[in-house]
């Protein structure tokens, strides 16, 4: 009696679900690779959805082969096309048809795909309750695997998609991310290339790696020896110390900017890189002195203790233990301060007025008026970007150890 | 005269010693902080005492203007050589003012101003203090010999030289409450007080909540799980301008708007919204109609956007160190998944929550660039740290900037009181 059960019926909405999240989906992906304006046939991918969990889910799990899953894609296809009149994007077929078939066959596969994902492991019966939650939170999870990833990407997505293309076909149809290749690099990456040329970004982008390399190096130098003495060394004060220091980290940046703005301005440092070099490395050095006194509070001392026995001076124990052990964390703080100090809008956007000095921030933000074509601010932004995303997802691993490892305990 | 042993008291010689090198490693980071955050925090809350302008950084400057007057045409032929002295600047006054002047050897100086002396040609004059505005004269009799009539010297070409001592605006004594009247009575204080706090708290919560959301999700396996916690993290490292204007041109009313475009092709709205510029749109529910602040939300969803990530890591980080124990004892008691994360994973993670709550709370009121970026505080945005900004570089009136700047430190330090009253001991 009881063949079909609660799960069945959760398994034929979360298809319906599936069937409209991923028929919007994809048909919004063919409009923006192709240009053509597609219209998502959500209610018939619904029913399509629908249709393909029951035939899927109503067989037992050791029952959904490979085959049985093509059939069902099959199955998808056939229902998403007559329930759409033969319009399973929104457009006649005549319309980009092999493009059409493609992405046609790739939804219906992604949608039984997610189904069978979905209700795996579980048969068309009635189930506990702790099943029920099980098979929920899939599709949750699923769910919100592909929200927080199209809300992620997207702004990225349009940010790379438009610094190629130009701004007239921009404004006739915001929606075609179609790339024509045909032109040849040259024009392909010419916003890029006109940056260069004409826009100085050479010397921005020289900017910016000199003020964030000398910003590390010099957070380094100051913070180390004093995360070494705030973890390591006894000292009045010292306990008061290692609680407050984050407070400096605290201070709001636009409380500063106006005494800083007035006094470098008197002082002749305003409109120059060394008033960055001065700025950043303070602000940085009290976050890079907190994570780097709970690292080397990790390091057991009776390593430095053998060090001194042996004769070693306080700094030598320093410069050939203590330094080496706390290698990983020295590469995560640089990073960490090397991206603020990379990213960091105010102080530049301030100081500096002269071309010659701008850094990649500030010179962005010369691009943002209405006189420069768009392709131009967002290739600027791309430029911006890759570098400091490149460099933190080659060392991520380092960054989420030492970023975490400062403040979260046990 | 007992010789009993006594513990010794203070400090003994090494730990001394050790006292000595702390500070001394410490000395280079205390002395930066000192002069890049410390000092401008006092010299801040100064500033925001004073009438001062943007323009009012510029130093005052003694202005000069030298000409002959008179027709010399022949020997003997009397002239003055006008010197007209004024202080270029209208509000700040100028001490010690003080010339001196090489003046042409050709032309005999019949007399000259009593605060000057004259050796040989040159003329030095003791002007004295100069206040805001002031203009003078300092004329010179003199006439010209033949020598002065065969070649003719302009008096300009021997420059006059000055030393003084302007005033710096920023050091005078000159001090007023007016910057504070001006910040509480204006009209726009109490809404954008609301709107910080609105901001604020918005922010917080949603990129906490996002974050733990976030956090659950990359706690499972899967193929290209680290792919996906890489793109994650992306909108917390890239460069905030990057991203804004990313933004910007996403959200843009006009043609050319991708989310506007997208939206209309899905049927979803009709005309395009103008998400960044729309200050409040009516809305009706069961009859109740409110008002819902368009641009404050979507910038609130922009820093959730951007901040969710870094709550993420730390989530992701405390749920990784749990011991998977509790959770197989859980499993053998029938403990439903739900179950499993509301009484033995948020139990655990209220610990870092909250630490992340008192940071993100803190760091979102100081919030500047984003909202700046996004809207430039226009259409209900303007926080009070935007604000600060516009009251000193927009208005460019500095010391107005800096009472809303000094305003904005006082909020957050009774933040931190709270926090640091009502938080628990053993997290931070």
């Amino acid at each position: 009696m009881s063949r079909f059960g609660n799960i069945f019926y959760l398994c034929l909405l979360f298809g319906v679900l599936w069937g409209a999240i991923w028929t919007t989906l994809i048909t919004l992906l063919a409009l923006f690779v192709s240009g053509e304006l597609f219209q998502p046939q959500v209610s018939a991918g619904a029913i399509a959805g629908l249709i393909s969990a029951c035939a899927l889910t109503a067989l037992a799990p050791e029952k959904r082969t490979i085959g049985l899953r093509a059939l069902c894609v099959s199955l998808f296809v056939l229902i998403l096309i007559v329930a759409s009149g033969a319009n399973p994007l929104g457009l006649p077929m005549s319309v980009y048809s092999v493009g059409q078939c493609i992405f046609t066959v790739m939804l219906a596969w992604i949608v039984v795909q997610a189904i069978h994902l979905t209700a795996m492991g579980f048969g068309p019966t009635r189930e506990r309750r702790y099943n029920v939650e099980v098979i929920c939170l899939r599709f949750l999870k699923g769910f919100g695997l592909v929200g927080f990833t199209i809300a992620v990407a997207l702004p990225f997505f349009v940010m790379v998609m438009m610094s190629l293309k130009n701004q007239q076909l921009l404004l006739s149809n915001p929606l075609d991310f179609s790339l024509n290749f045909a032109q040849g690099g040259q024009a392909l990456f010419r916003s890029y290339i006109e940056l260069f040329t004409q826009y100085h970004f050479g010397s921005y982008l020289l900017n910016s790696a000199m003020v964030s390399v000398v910003t590390v190096l010099i957070t380094l130098f100051f913070a180390v020896p004093g995360a070494y003495a705030v973890a390591r060394l006894r000292f009045p004060g010292q306990y008061f110390l290692s609680r407050s220091i984050l407070l400096i980290y605290m201070v709001p940046m636009i409380v500063l900017v106006i005494p800083l703005y007035a006094i470098f301005s008197q002082l002749g440092m305003r409109n120059t890189l060394w008033g960055l070099m001065l700025v950043y490395p303070a602000t940085t050095i009290p976050v890079a002195l907190y994570m780097l006194q709970g690292y080397f509070r990790g390091i057991p001392a009776e390593l430095e203790e053998a060090g001194l026995m042996d004769g070693l001076s306080r700094i030598n124990v320093i410069r050939k233990i203590t330094l080496p052990l706390a290698l990983p964390a020295l590469a995560s703080v640089a990073l960490y301060v090397f991206m603020i100090a990379w990213n960091e809008f105010l102080f530049a956007f301030m100081f500096l007025d002269n071309v010659d000095l701008y850094t990649l921030s500030r010179g962005i933000a010369e691009l943002n008026s209405s006189e420069v074509p768009r392709q131009h601010l967002m290739a600027g932004a791309v430029i911006a970007t890759v570098p400091v995303l490149a460099l933190f997802l080659w060392f991520e691993r380092y960054l989420v150890a030492g970023l975490t490892a400062g403040s979260v305990k046990g | 005269m007992s010789t009993e042993p006594t513990p010794p008291k203070g400090l003994g010689p090494l730990a001394k010693r050790e006292m000595r090198f702390a500070y001394m490693l410490l000395l280079p980071t205390f002395l930066i902080v000192l002069s890049v955050v410390l000092f401008p925090l006092l010299a801040n809350i100064w500033i925001s005492f004073k009438p001062v302008t943007l323009g009012d950084l510029r130093a005052p400057s003694i202005l000069v203007n030298e000409r002959l007057i008179g027709n010399v045409e022949a020997s003997g032929d009397e002239a003055d050589i006008r010197y007209r002295i004024r202080n270029s600047s209208r509000k700040s006054d100028i001490a010690a003012v003080s010339m001196t002047d090489d003046l042409p050897a050709t032309l005999d100086v019949l007399g000259y101003d009593d605060r000057c002396t004259l050796e040989d040609t040159v003329l030095a004059c003791e002007l004295g203090d100069y206040e805001a505005g002031k203009r003078e004269d300092i004329i010179v009799r003199v006439t010209a010999t033949q020598a002065f009539i065969d070649s003719p010297i302009n008096v300009k070409d021997t420059k006059a030289a000055f030393n003084f001592i302007p005033e710096n605006v920023l050091l005078s004594n000159d001090l007023t409450l007016d910057n504070f009247r001006k910040v509480f009575d204006a009209s726009d204080f109490w809404p954008v007080l609301w709107a910080s706090l609105y901001y604020t708290i918005g922010g917080t919560v949603g990129a906490l909540v996002m974050g733990l959301f976030a956090a659950q999700l990359m706690n499972m396996t899967f193929r290209g799980r680290s792919f996906l916690r890489g793109l994650y993290l992306s909108p917390y490292v890239a460069p905030v301008i990057a991203v804004a204007l990313a933004w910007v041109l996403l959200l843009d009313p006009g043609p050319g708007g991708t989310l506007n475009a997208l939206l209309i092709q899905l049927g979803v709205i009709e005309g395009p919204i103008n998400f960044l510029g729309q200050r409040v749109a009516e809305i009706s529910i069961f009859g109740l109609s409110f008002d819902f602040p368009v641009a404050l939300t979507v910038v609130i969803i922009f820093e959730i956007w951007r901040y969710f990530p870094l709550a993420m890591l730390f989530i992701l980080a405390r749920i990784q160190s749990v011991s998977t124990d509790i959770y197989e004892a859980a499993e053998i008691d029938g403990a439903t998944p739900i179950q499993q994360f509301r009484f033995i994973s948020l139990p655990q993670l209220m610990g870092i929550m909250a630490v992340l709550f008192l940071l993100r709370f803190i760091w979102t009121f100081n919030k500047f660039d984003d909202i700046f970026l996004l809207t430039g505080g226009a259409a209900g945005t303007r926080t009070l740290t935007v604000n600060v900004y516009e009251q000193a570089f927009a208005v460019s009136n500095l010391g107005a900037g800096a009472a809303v700047a000094v305003v904005v430190f006082l909020i957050l330090l009774a933040f931190s009181v709270i926090f640091f009253k009502f938080s628990p001991e053993d997290d931070a």
